[in-house]
Formats: structure tokens, sequence, C-alpha cells
């Protein structure tokens, strides 16, 4: 029986745990405190918790400030409104290289009913574009929590973490260490490699077991970093395999299949496909009915594999 | 570093750091004298009357900090630091050159001296309630001063941080508006008129004070009028004149962000070398 869990969640219990550990540790948020579940970190620790309201450009300034006096902050919205305040990000933030730490939730069409005006599908994209800048987006909880413990401790510059609403199902285990920079291989193949993130990486699980039952061998990475990406690792399963398909909740532009694509093209092309929104908005629906219908799933990770065999 | 309180004496240090501007942004060939020369009073009242810092250690933690939100304004701030010890006076001519300590707009990284990499208008107060806010979890006492431009109170993020500051009771943040009344495109009342500015300040909860940003007697008792105030942010308006020192600069928009040409500079230096006041 999977473990599911909300990625979200384990944000909120690993943000607890470490301001616990570290009190220069700050955390801001926006006015979904309880979505976000920045609350368990403010009701442990009030006088160390900002609400900022629904002003996310302010929430990004001040975090810059705190951090430039010394505090370690943490700062939390949805992934699409933390987005407006991707020019204080840039010019506030990384061009001062402080040590802020952005973790957005929400990302993705799993957000469901809200609709198309708060599911981000091009978040990895723009945050990958800035100098400085971390870029992770955890597979489950376990990876989750590895990551905000790392963060609380590299503090060399800003990162953003990308989160989601949905309950996703566990792909690591206890023994997991989540190492930045690196990539996760999660199964060995030789006829193919399946390069996801986020929610995607259970599915590309899901579509390797589909693949090897018809006997095409498919590798399952987990790239959680997106930036610094493992481009080692990319080149390797191109020479290995020599097909590629990438696998993201997010437009197929700029997003993970992009920064993929980047590293083959310079270093190792081979057959490559990008699964991923086609460059479109979501809409309402439950989170199952718009991965479905946006095409994120196992089967389409199994066809985009076939289709370059 | 020693205060300097005579008037006669902060009056001569003005007079420099006007010299300083135009010598700088006409080294550069480019640079925004307008909006710096009507924040010099201002500027020097916080460095050599006001503020505590160390040169020697430009990032004490227990130090004041001035944040320059409207960034473009640099050339005021750079004076101001190579004259009290954050770096050699010379580096002024190298202004806006490649791989210069001075940045065409404040570099936090590039320059001894410099709190926040602004440049981009409406984000230097957010900042400076982050560092406010740092310093009462840390139960310090410095205080954080931040300039803001009058057509830069146009950015929305400046009133989300105006809401900010009383809703936390930063009274340990002191806000000056250097109101020359001028932007790019014209006066603030042609672009987008911000009066009654003084009453949404109040209306914003913040203790509102206007001074004439020229007279370092009023600057000084609004300084530390801010100071004594508990509880609340304070705001000083001070009504400033864009260019102020030379006559042909004073109140023209073009001077916002051009240096001036060779014959100007000979017009400008014979006015602040012989001040007529």
């Amino acid at each position: 029986m999977t473990v599911t869990a909300a990625t979200r969640d384990a944000y909120g219990a690993a943000l607890e745990e470490i301001g616990g550990r570290y009190p220069e540790i700050v955390v801001l948020d926006a006015d979904l405190s309880e979505s976000t579940r920045t609350y368990k970190f403010a009701r442990k620790y009030p006088d160390r918790f900002f609400q900022m309201g629904i002003s996310e450009q302010d929430m990004v300034c001040t975090a810059a400030g705190l951090a430039s006096a010394g505090k370690a902050p943490f700062a939390s919205t949805f992934a699409i409104f933390g987005s407006r305040a991707w020019e204080q990000m840039r010019n506030m933030v990384c061009r001062a290289n402080l040590n802020v730490n952005l973790c957005f939730s929400h990302a993705g069409l799993t957000v469901g009913e809200d609709g198309s005006s708060a599911q981000a599908l091009e978040d990895i994209a723009i945050m990958r574009a800035l100098p400085r800048m971390r870029v992770f987006v955890p597979a489950d909880d376990i990876e989750t929590a590895q990551i905000i413990q790392h963060l609380a401790t590299h503090r060399d510059g800003p990162a953003y973490v990308r989160l989601g609403r949905a309950k996703v199902p566990r792909v690591h285990d206890e023994k997991f260490k989540f190492r930045a920079g690196h990539a996760d291989a999660l199964r060995e193949g030789k006829d193919a490699a399946i390069i996801a993130c986020g929610v995607m990486v259970s599915m590309a699980l899901d579509a390797a077991d589909i693949l090897a039952k018809d006997g095409v061998s498919a590798a399952v990475i987990n790239m959680a970093c997106i930036k610094p990406i493992d481009a080692d690792a990319i080149v390797a399963a191109s020479r290995k395999t020599g097909r590629i398909v990438t696998a993201e909740e997010h437009n197929v532009i700029g997003g993970l299949g992009s920064a993929v694509a980047e590293v083959l093209a310079e270093h190792a092309p081979c057959k490559m496909k990008r699964v991923g929104v086609q460059d479109t908005f979501g809409e309402s629906g439950t989170s199952d009915e718009l991965l479905r219908k946006y095409g994120l799933t196992k089967e389409n990770i199994v066809s985009a594999v076939r289709g370059i065999m | 570093m020693e205060r300097i309180t005579d008037i006669t004496q902060l009056k001569e240090i003005a007079r420099q750091v006007r010299l300083d501007i135009l010598e700088s942004t006409f080294a550069a060939g480019s640079g925004h004298p307008g909006g710096s020369m009507s924040a010099v009073e201002l500027v020097v009242s916080l460095y050599y009357r006001e503020m505590k810092y160390n040169p020697e250690e430009p990032r004490w933690p227990d130090r004041d900090r001035f944040i320059l939100s409207k960034g473009h304004a640099c050339p005021v701030l750079y004076s101001v630091l190579s004259r009290v010890g954050f770096f050699p006076h010379e580096e002024l001519l190298r202004f806006r050159k490649l791989g210069s300590i001075l940045q065409g707009h404040t570099d936090m990284l590039k320059t001894p001296g410099v709190d926040a990499s602004a440049g981009s208008l409406g984000m230097g107060l957010s900042f400076g309630n982050g560092v406010a806010m740092a310093g009462r979890i840390d139960n310090k006492d410095y205080r954080v001063y931040v300039m803001l431009g009058d057509g830069e109170v146009q950015e929305g993020e400046i009133w989300e941080a105006a809401m900010t500051a009383p809703h936390y009771n930063l009274d340990n943040v002191c806000a000056i508006l250097d109101h020359n009344e001028l932007q790019i495109d014209g006066f603030n009342y042609d672009v987008k008129d911000i009066e009654p500015i003084a009453d949404k300040w109040r209306a914003f909860c913040w203790n509102v004070l206007e001074v004439n940003g020229h007279d370092f007697g009023q600057i000084f008792a609004a300084l530390d009028e801010a100071r004594a105030t508990k509880g609340r942010p304070t705001i000083i308006v001070a009504h400033t004149v864009k260019g102020r020192g030379v006559s042909f600069m004073e109140r023209v928009a073009g001077f916002h962000g051009r240096c001036l040409t060779k014959d100007e500079m000979e017009l400008a230096r014979k006015e602040l070398e012989f001040p007529l006041m």
C-alpha cells in the first residue's frame, strides 16, 4: 500500500522542525498560511512569523531585508501569486545573492477546482532563468523534508522550492539521501530514460513498469534539482539509452524538458520528447481529471517512449 | 566617525557633495544628477549627524542602515560614503565604468557602505521593514532610514510596505520622501498626481513630518522627533528642488537622467565653487 502525502504538508512539518533548531529562521506568508502550512511554524514561533497579507512583492523584499540583517527567511504563498514578485526576486534577492528561500505551494494543475488563474505552469521556467537561484521540485514528502533541512543549513544564496496541494505517492524510502545538484536515479534501464520531476516521478515509475512488460527497459531519473542541473547524469543517460523522455507538471516551454534539451543539444543529442502541458492554461476540475485531460499521465509517458523507439 | 552638527560646516560639505555629483556623472558620461542634487542635505544629515556606522566595518551588525530606495540617486550616496571613509574619493571618477565598485544603481555586493541593492523603484521600503523586523527580533536599537522618490510612490509596493510598517509597530523605521516634484516625463501632477501625499501617509497611520529638505535645522528637528516617536514609523516629507544648487538645473525634468555637457559643467563649477549663498 503506497503512502500518499502532500509535499506542502511535509513542508509545514519540516519548517516547524528546523524552526526549533535554528533561531535565525523566520517565516513569511501572504494570507495563505493555512494552505501553505506555514501556520505550524507560526503558532509555535509567533515572534518569528510575519504575516504580510495579500502583498507578495512586499513579502519578497521584506524577506530580502531580513536576510540582509542575518536572518534565514522562508517565504510562502501560491506559486502563481508569488510569481508577480519575480522582478523583486531578480533585482533585490538574486542580484544581491541574499539567502531567501521561496517555498511556493499549489503549483501546477493539481490545484484543481480553483481553475486556471491559480494553476502555475510557468514557474520553473521563470525561476531557473534567474542567476544564483537554486530550483528544487521535490517528488514526495520524504524528499521535501530533506530539501528543507538542506536549505536550513546551506544558506549560500536564494532558493525556490515548488510544492503541491495534492497528495502524491511516496517514491522514496527512509534510506534516501537528497543530494543537491545530483540526479536521483530511481530505476535503471537501457532502452530509454524518463527524466521527471514532482508528481510526474511516480507516474514515470508506473510507465516504466508498463514498458517493461513489453520488453522495453526504461530508466527513471528524478530530477528534483532543476538548477543546478546534473548535466553529467543527463549526458550519461543519453549515451547509454539514446532516448530521453521528460515529464513535468508544467508547460513544455521553459521547464525541466527545456533544461534537459539544452544539455542534450549541446553535449549529447539524442531522440527526445517532452511530456507536459502543451503551452495552454488549465481550468477547473478535479486534480485527477485535469492531469488526465492535459496529458500528464503514465500512459502518455509510455506513448512518448514508444514514439521514439 | 565624529559627528558634525555645525550647519556652516555641513553647508560646505553639501557644496562639495554637489560638485562630486556633477564631476562623477560627467566623468561617467551618464547618470542621474537632478534627483541626487535634491537629496544632498538629507543624506549629509544622515551620515554626518544622525546615523551610527563604522567605515572600517561596513557590515557592523549594530549599525543604522540607510536604504536609498530611489537607487538612481546613488551619486549623492557615493559622494558621502567616500567622504566619510568607506572608500577612496578618487573612486567617484570611476563611477559606472566597467569593473568599478560604484555601479550605475546601488549594488550591496560591490560597494562598501551600501546596505541594499536598489535600482528598480518601489522595493526599498519593504526591504527596510525587513531589516527593522530583524532588529526587533534581536532586541537591537539600530534604526533604518529609507529614502523614497516622489515618482516612486506611484509604485504599488510602496503602499504595501506602508501598510506593513505600522502593522508591525516599526518605530525604528524612518522614511524620507525626497519630494522634488519632478519625475522623468514631467511634474508629478502631470504624470500621476500624488497629492495630497502627506495626508496619504497619515491615512496609512504614519507619523508625518514636513520639512524644507534643504534646511539643515528643520531636517535635524524632524530626525529628532522621528527618533522620539514610539509605536509607529515616521516619514519625513522633504520639500526639495530637483537639481538644487545649479541655477539652470533647478526644477528641470531633463536633468533627471543626463549628465551635463562640457559647457554646462564650466557654468556649474563656477556657480558651485563661488556660491552666492
